[in-house]
């Protein structure tokens, strides 16, 4: 599903964030990505939704070669991809329905389909009584799980996350990785980078840990000793 | 159609929903857009007022002259086609002899008709039409000649033909001299085309200070909605469709300032309508203020819409791309 082959990132300033990673995620896997801050998960994820471009290496999406993707296609390639934010990015002056709609409205549904889509992905994430509230009406857990019900309204067969848990208390933090959980045995491919290494121990995942832009290891989290874990410290 | 995953549908492409029901949807979105930008002018009215009301008065400036030297031109039409010779008598013929005049001249087949004015008329229409009124009854004698005005046949107005006829008339032995005069005609046209040319320089310039008016505020609007942009991005709006409420917003700017404009130059030409008529009385019978038909209000709904679509369209394509997610 998604494939880095030797990619290094080089920001224009010159700070390297990424050098030469190289893994291979299956469709309808679901896997974490951790490491120090600025150890570069963002940058990573920043190459799959295109918002950032490799200096050298490819990514491939389904197989798709993205280095081949022109600008003008870089659209439609986001409405494959379902992306979560820390920081949720929701229109603060939006209603949660007009929050949830908006990929929808931008691929064209009919009003009714929209309608009915909106209010399944609202059901999903248990928030089918906020849909007329504005953003600021909300907790932190809620407009996060409203930006979830954004990312997952079209349906895309990849969700990438950017720490979905960031500030939120552990029982909530759960409840957000058991929402992904629900998703990807729906057949959703999902990648989450965090730091919370406490929430991934507790599950049997498939874990990419990077160091200062460099993959580290690749492994199944259960498997990490605690010389590996130690390897960096937040 | 997904470009990364065969078969996945996007959007309003699935093959479950009908040609009709898309072209439909199609126009259904476009209209609910095109509202939603009317509605973003309304919450801000007077940011909205002042730019319209720059946009429509910078073209009922240059609408107004031009309506005024096309009807100043037609007017000269109208004078070209009855150019007409003036013939003085000398001052001692006698009445007789002027009536006498008139009648050969009438049977001429250069001449389309004659009249004739004695002095005593003249004066009387003089006294009338100059306001000196009674200073002139302290005059001993009358000074005018008589006239008699000559309108050749229209295959005679030409001002070669006209002249050849002139030279023949002042032949006659009662004619002190024959007057045509077509030199004033030829300057009256010259400055014409100079005001036109005059015109569009200035309307030119006042179309350009347009776009870019409405370009810089879309551009203000633009950037006051970064964040929402940007979200956009991020969820897969193209930035076509990014564009098109700013597009609106610029056809809405140009629809309402030529309306405006329309309205400024009905009541300019509706207020300055009493000077014109008096003035145009006196050079031609039927004339009518030609310009505030249909056509024209169509001309300048046209214009004003496509200067706005102009200001915006160039605001969207340099701002819109360099708003980017990172
Ligand atoms: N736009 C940018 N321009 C220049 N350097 C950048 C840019 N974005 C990130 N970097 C640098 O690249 C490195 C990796 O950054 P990145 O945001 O990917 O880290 P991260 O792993 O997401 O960290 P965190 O856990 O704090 O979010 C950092 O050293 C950062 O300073
Ligand atoms: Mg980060």
């Amino acid at each position: 599903m998604i494939k880095f082959e030797q990619v290094s990132k080089t920001y224009p300033g010159g700070q390297q964030a990424l050098r030469k990673v190289s893994f291979h995620i299956e469709p309808g896997e679901m896997a974490f990505l951790t490491g120090h801050s600025g150890a570069g998960k963002s940058t990573l994820l920043k190459l799959i939704s295109i918002m950032e471009r490799p200096t050298v290496g490819q990514v491939f999406i389904n197989g798709h070669n993205l280095n081949k993707i022109h600008r003008r296609q870089i659209a439609f390639i986001r409405r494959d991809i379902g992306m979560i934010f820390q920081s949720h990015q929701l229109l603060m002056e939006k209603t949660v329905f007009d929050n949830v709609a908006l990929p929808l409205v931008i691929e064209g549904y009919s009003r009714k389909e929209t309608t009915k889509r909106v209010h399944a992905a609202l059901e999903m994430v248990g928030l089918r009584d906020k849909i007329r509230s504005l953003p600021i009406m909300l907790s932190g857990g809620e407009a996060q799980r409203v930006g979830i019900a954004r990312a997952v309204v079209n349906k895309p067969p990849l969700l990438l996350a950017d720490e979905p848990t960031g500030n939120l208390d552990p029982k909530l933090s759960m409840e957000i990785i058991r929402l992904f959980e629900d998703f990807n045995q729906a057949g959703v491919s999902v990648f989450i980078a965090t730091h919370d290494l406490g929430l991934i121990a507790r599950m049997k995942y498939r874990s990419l840990t990077l160091k200062q832009g460099q993959m580290i290891t690749d492994g199944l989290s259960e498997d990490w000793d605690s010389s590996e874990s130690k390897a960096y410290d937040f | 159609m997904s470009i990364l995953f065969k078969g996945r549908s996007q959007g309003a492409h699935s093959s479950k929903i009908g040609m009709f029901q898309r072209i439909n949807m199609f126009f259904v979105s476009h209209v609910r857009q095109a509202l939603g930008s009317l509605g973003e002018l309304w919450r801000a009215p007077l940011a909205s007022m002042m730019t319209i009301g720059v946009l429509g008065l910078s073209i009922t400036l240059p609408s107004t002259f031009y309506i005024l030297v096309k009807n100043a031109e037609s007017i000269a039409e109208n004078w070209q086609q009855a150019s007409e010779i003036t013939l003085f008598l000398r001052k001692d013929t006698q009445s007789k002899d002027a009536s006498q005049l008139v009648t050969r001249l009438g049977l001429w087949s250069e001449i389309d008709s004659v009249t004739y004015i004695p002095a005593a008329e003249g004066l009387i229409e003089f006294q009338q039409q100059s306001g000196l009124g009674e200073a002139l009854s302290y005059l001993d004698e009358n000074p005018l000649p008589d006239v008699i005005l000559v309108r050749p046949t229209s295959q005679n107005t030409a001002p070669t033909a006209a002249k050849l006829l002139l030279d023949k008339l002042n032949r006659e032995r009662h004619v002190e001299v024959g007057k045509l005069d077509i030199k004033w005609l030829e300057r009256l046209h010259g400055f014409l085309s100079i005001a036109k040319e005059l015109i569009y320089a200035v309307a030119l310039l006042l179309f350009l200070a347009v776009v870019l008016i409405i370009g810089n505020t879309i551009r203000l609007n633009i950037l006051s909605r970064r964040d929402e942009i940007l979200v956009m991005k991020l969820v897969g709006a193209t930035d076509a469709f990014i564009h098109r409420p700013f597009m609106y917003t610029g056809m809405w700017y140009g629809l309402l300032g030529g309306l405006m404009a329309w309205f400024a130059v009905l009541l300019l030409l509706w207020w300055m309508g009493g000077s014109i008529d008096a003035l145009t009385a006196q050079y031609a019978k039927n004339f009518d203020l030609t310009g505030l038909d249909v056509t024209s209000l169509i001309v300048m709904l046209g214009l004003s819409i496509f200067l706005g679509l102009a200001g915006s369209m160039i605001s969207v394509h340099k701002h819109v791309r360099s708003i980017e997610p990172k």
